[in-house]
């Protein structure tokens, strides 16, 4: 379980993230929702100690993360931001391979390229290991960094918008390869999303976050519900059932 | 083409151009002209290993393919400290006469220089490395105008020997001095050898490489420290000539295609002998002195850096 405790940012008098407090579920999809600006990204880097809290602190199973080595904590917790720059050309198999950097600091030995290929292949990039990232498209640039985060192997993946310029299809095909990690594997993923519709399909929890504060936490069911949403969102929107999924129609509420 | 025959090709025509200095035209003169010549030489290669080295790092660090080191100003900290020496004190002072004091002052003035300049940006969390870029030009720009606003009023002759500071220059290469610089630059490579491998990770960006477990912030303190000293001791030995490592980093990013550190400082170090020695010995040979190497350096590398921003102008 990941313990968020109190956890604040401030730019100058700013206050970005106000005393957040939230409990990560292990082997469970927690979804970060809300409307633009309330601090979901800010609250996911500051969880993965891209950012520096001002306040608070953060327990991954019941350790503290300010204790922890970087090396120790990137063989438990990853992240995948939105936005990847890359200074290199890199082939897929290349970019995989630095997610064993933890483990191997850049030796890799038999058992992480195994682990590298295993990746690969549960995201399918078996066949276009060798083509280069420059050359691919958006879709399978983002599951290159999704197999990247697998080879890491840590227990807890953090995602930061992965669902941003990406289809339909691409999109259905990302969270479902989560699901699968979570089903499957073991793993526990934070994800943040904007569609709050793949957030109550996918997600086993929800923690909304509205002008830096937590206003919602629990169960996805408890979330996506009128009055839920109207607190979060300030918009009315209704909530339609089909096939046991619960769709939130808001495009003209 | 694999990048070990690759290293190899540039290693022997390195190696060729070397001997070629050394020996050409020689009329047996192995007692007198040949032990000048391998100083030369040597210091040349250290100084093309270093600005190599450098520049390598300090494009990763700061994630940019255009900028050199000179950019945190301690070139123009150089020439403002010969400007001031010379202008209180004059040219026949024993600080500008005698060399080894004058390497020592001009090495550890610019290390204290960065060190403070580090400390004094760092002391306060970690700050974007663009903030400390920007630092950088303004302490350098100021250094500039003040040299340049003490070069006016400098008498003509005092100023014949500011202006022989100026421009890089390996004619008049102290023997032990070539030996200090060797010292501290092999010592740079023992300690930044176990960096290597975070370096390749941190080009993949800051937020990816502390998502691998680098240790971002002390990595890139080190790797500017380790710049600083690296630019000290070679601009202290042979004067600026840190643009010449725009060249040779993106050469060598261009020919070996590759991310791995070792690979790319390796390459830029090699392709650095080859353009001082082989430059040297055409401007020593065929121009007979009429032009130095660093004028050439400059051309060169004034066209080769126009080209870079076209080139990356475009593919954005």
């Amino acid at each position: 379980m990941i313990q968020v405790r109190e956890l604040s940012k401030f730019y100058g008098k700013k206050v970005v993230v106000e005393k957040v407090n939230v409990d990560i579920h292990r082997g469970k999809i927690t979804s970060f929702i809300g409307p633009n600006g309330a601090g979901k990204s800010t609250l996911l880097s500051m969880v993965s100690r891209l950012v520096d809290a001002d306040t608070g602190e953060v327990l991954v199973d019941n350790d503290q993360v300010k204790r922890m080595k970087s090396n120790e904590f990137s063989k438990r917790v990853s992240i995948l931001k939105q936005s990847n720059f890359m200074n290199v050309r890199l082939t897929i198999r290349e970019l995989v391979s630095f997610g064993r950097f933890p483990y191997s600091r850049g030796k890799l030995n038999a058992e992480d390229i195994r682990i590298v290929e295993q990746a690969m292949d549960y995201m399918g990039l078996m066949e276009m290991q060798n083509e280069y990232m420059d050359e691919l498209s958006g879709g399978q640039r983002q599951r290159a960094f999704i197999a990247m985060v697998i080879a890491q192997d840590t227990d807890y993946i953090l995602l930061d918008e992965p669902l941003n310029n990406l289809d339909m299809k691409h999109s259905v095909q990302i969270m479902k390869i989560l699901r699968r990690l979570v089903d499957d594997l073991g793993k526990t993923v934070v994800i943040v999303l904007h569609d709050i519709n793949f957030a109550s399909v996918y997600s086993d929890r929800i923690v909304a976050l509205k002008e830096g504060r937590v206003v919602k936490d629990g169960p996805t069911n408890d979330i996506i519900n009128s009055d839920a949403l109207r607190e979060i969102y300030d918009m009315d929107i209704p909530i339609k059932q089909m096939n046991n999924c619960r769709i939130c129609v808001y495009f003209n509420s | 083409m694999r990048n070990s025959t690759k290293m190899i090709i540039l290693s022997v025509i390195a190696i060729g151009f070397c001997g070629l200095y050394l020996f050409h035209d020689l009329n047996g003169s192995f007692d007198y002209a040949l032990p000048r010549r391998a100083i030369k030489v040597i210091a040349m290669v250290l100084t093309g290993v270093a600005i190599a080295y450098s520049t390598v790092i300090f494009q990763t660090i700061t994630h940019n393919r255009i900028l050199t080191p000179s950019i945190m100003g301690l070139d123009s900290l150089y020439l403002l400290l010969q400007t001031v020496v010379i202008f209180f004190l004059g040219s026949g002072h024993f600080t500008i006469v005698n060399r080894h004091v004058n390497f020592i002052l001009s090495v550890s003035t610019m290390i204290v220089f960065a060190l403070i300049l580090y400390q004094l940006l760092f002391k306060r969390g970690s700050r974007p490395i663009y903030f400390l870029l920007l630092v950088g030009i303004i302490i350098g720009t100021f250094f500039q105008s003040i040299s340049t606003f003490l070069q006016v009023l400098i008498d003509p002759n005092e100023f014949l020997r500011v202006q022989d500071k100026m421009f890089a220059s390996f004619n008049n290469v102290s023997g032990e001095l070539v030996w200090w610089a060797l010292g501290i630059v092999i010592l740079t490579f023992v300690v930044g050898w176990k960096y290597f491998n975070d370096l390749d990770v941190l080009s993949l960006g800051r937020d990816t490489a502390i998502n691998l477990g680098v240790s971002y912030d002390r990595v890139v303190k080190m790797m500017l420290v380790i710049s600083a000293v690296l630019i000290s001791v070679s601009t202290a030995l042979v004067g600026p000539i840190t643009f010449f490592g725009l060249i040779v980093a993106n050469l060598s990013y261009q020919f070996f295609n590759s991310y791995r550190h070792i690979v790319l400082i390796a390459g830029a170090s090699v392709m650095s002998v080859i353009a001082l020695v082989g430059g040297q010995w055409v401007v020593e040979r065929i121009f007979t002195f009429s032009t130095t190497l660093s004028v050439i350096i400059n051309f060169v590398g004034g066209v080769y850096f126009i080209y870079l921003l076209l080139k990356e102008s475009r593919s954005s």
